[in-house]
């Protein structure tokens, strides 16, 4: 495992030197300590009806302001971070784990395995994903999970594409044929040889993948047909927002914000990724 | 260049067979028939649209038979009626709202092109400075922006705040006794903001796409030729490479149409907009299912429309495409 150990090496070395993907490892680590401690860090209950404190505009005492019901935005947005996460990561790698399966068969079997799974990708490409996703979720519940499930079920596509490029190159090389005259069978090969040396894009490609995931989320909490309430994520705290434009703008402006730096963070750190795996793509 | 067309026609028959089987396939996921959904979850539902829903979709035939007869309706356009009060046909009530949607669209599209394509070439000709490096990452920011959230910012600047811009809907109160120049200035005035945004998520992408085109054409042989035998910098910029640097766009600007199609979802219900994406909502809100499986097959016959033209488009500007294919 020695190489294998300096590569790791090298590739985190550049990983860190990079300040720009440091500065987004340091906004998701942030992100996921402030999800973890939510409770200890959020100054009210995300809960807590107060009728005597209704739209309040920020101050010491709340942060960034009360919603309709009197609620603590800050509180409710710490808590919505939870919500970020979850949905971000489970979503993301659903379409992940989906892609890596489809692509992985396309790329090593090729032929009619190939075109039918490649034919099928096309079509989902097809549709406008928004389109898609609201469909299904006008005939499902929106509840948190089955926005993950569509979600993760509707963003595969890149990921299936990316992985069978990958597969379609890595299958001539020669440790895969001496795997496969040594008698190895095709599972072995595609999950023990090919698999693991294509996982760097793929990695790229989740991380990528948890900001494009957490964006619909917002999207589609923002439209009413995300996240529920009393559950709070910054998407349905923006859907109040607009439903009081007029006179509350914290309840506009401080969710946005979490969201622009959030995905600004993932997206930091899965370029930074990128170029460290592969110096010569910057 | 006729050869490639049919070519090209030939091969969204089996993509559209695919996009109306996924659409059926989705409107089964439903647990148990859609008729129990409709009214065990939407008590708006009367008696007599579960009726119709029942016969629409012929739901006590076997499903094969269903998906045929399905696709036969589709082939002449009927997308059933619509469960709302009005009953309308669902096809007359896309039609009715489709220009709105595709004139915001094209407007947005026309809009990231002249702002993206010499923003891209720009930075690249001055690559590392600090235009280029302010451009990068207004870039990244741009990429991470929730479009809507930053269309509520722009509604409480410029409509609450300053009452420069209308909020909401196409056009006022009293367009109808405007004169003709008023009229177009009242669009105007309503459109300025959904265009602008549902633009500003395609500029970041394009802006960088144009950039890194540039920079890989100014590499190429032709362009060292082209500066060899004397000319200057800007017919060399301007004529020999930009031109090669834009045939890739029109591609990504077919690519871009689901995103712009799906996005107006968000941007309509924002703005009040009557088009195509506000009816969907609309649709998905009242569990109007004809309406929201018509607009899901439309959308992707968009989408399709889209991609063929960019495809045709760049035909038209790389003979060696239409040679090949």
């Amino acid at each position: 495992m020695k190489p294998d150990d300096t590569l790791f090496r090298a590739f985190l070395k550049r990983l860190l030197a990079n300040r720009l993907a440091m500065a987004g490892a340091l906004v998701v680590g942030v992100l996921v300590a402030v999800a973890a401690l939510a409770p200890f860090i959020a100054p009210h209950d995300p809960y807590n009806v107060d009728v005597a404190a209704i739209l309040l505009p920020p101050s010491p005492e709340h942060p960034f302001g009360t919603d309709e019901l009197g609620r603590d935005v800050f509180s409710r947005m710490v808590y919505g971070a939870r919500v970020s996460l979850e949905v971000g990561f489970v979503a993301a790698g659903l379409a992940t784990l989906v892609g890596v399966l489809l692509g992985a068969l396309a790329g090593y079997y090729g032929g009619k395995v190939e075109a039918l799974i490649m034919r099928f990708t096309d079509m989902m490409l097809c549709f406008p994903t928004f389109f898609l996703i609201l469909a299904v979720i006008a005939l499902l519940e929106p509840s948190i999970v089955n926005i993950m499930a569509v979600i993760g079920l509707t963003s595969w596509m890149g990921v299936a594409r990316l992985v069978r490029a990958e597969f379609l190159t890595l299958k001539e090389r020669d440790y895969v044929i001496a795997a496969r005259s040594l008698g190895a069978s095709d599972a072995r090969i595609i999950f023990r040889h090919i698999l693991p040396n294509s996982l760097a894009p793929v990695l790229v490609a989740l991380t990528l993948g948890v900001a494009g995931a957490i964006l619909t989320e917002s999207g589609l909490s923002f439209l009413g047909l995300g996240v529920q309430p009393p559950l709070a994520s910054w998407g349905n705290i923006l859907n109040q927002g607009k439903a009081n434009i007029e006179i509350a703008w914290w309840l506009s402006l401080f969710p946005g914000l979490a969201i622009l730096v959030t995905v600004l963070g993932y997206n930091l750190l899965g370029e930074g990724i990128r170029d460290a795996l592969d110096p010569r793509l910057r | 260049m006729l050869i490639y067309l049919s070519k090209r026609l030939a091969m969204m028959v089996p993509l559209l067979i695919g996009i109306t089987f996924i659409s059926f396939a989705i409107m089964h996921l439903a647990p148990g028939s859609p008729t129990d959904m409709a009214t065990d979850l939407n008590p708006k539902m009367s008696a007599i649209a579960k009726e119709r829903l029942t016969k629409l979709y012929g739901l006590d035939q076997p499903m094969h038979i269903q998906y045929w007869n399905w696709l036969k309706r589709l082939s002449v356009l009927d997308f059933g009626q619509s469960f709302a009060p009005d009953g309308r046909p669902v096809l007359e009530k896309i039609l009715n709202r489709l220009p709105v949607t595709v004139t915001i669209n094209l407007l947005s599209l026309f809009l990231i092109l002249v702002v993206a394509v010499p923003l891209g070439v720009y930075s690249a000709t001055r690559r590392g400075s600090f235009f280029d490096q302010a451009s990068t990452v207004l870039v990244f920011i741009g990429f991470a922006t929730p479009t809507f959230w930053l269309a509520l910012l722009c509604m409480i600047l410029f409509g609450v705040n300053l009452g420069w811009l209308p909020i909401s809907g196409i056009k006022s109160l009293a367009h109808d006794q405007m004169g003709l120049w008023a009229q177009l200035w009242d669009y105007g005035r309503h459109l300025f903001l959904p265009v602008v945004l549902s633009a500003f998520g395609g500029l970041a992408g394009m802006s960088r796409y144009m950039r890194a085109n540039m920079l890989e054409v100014v590499r190429q042989d032709y362009i060292t030729t082209a500066r060899a035998k004397g000319l200057s910098e800007r017919v060399v910029i301007y004529r020999h490479a930009m031109r090669n640097a834009l045939m890739p766009v029109v591609t990504i600007l077919g690519l871009s149409v689901p995103g712009l199609i799906g996005g107006s979802v968000i941007f309509e219900s924002i703005f009040a907009i009557p088009g195509l994406g506000k009816l969907f909502y609309d649709g998905v809100m009242a569990r109007d299912y004809p309406l929201v499986m018509g607009g899901l097959v439309i959308g992707a016959v968009l989408t399709l429309v889209g991609n063929l033209l960019a495809d045709l488009g760049y035909a038209a500007v790389d003979p060696r495409v239409r040679h090949e294919a």
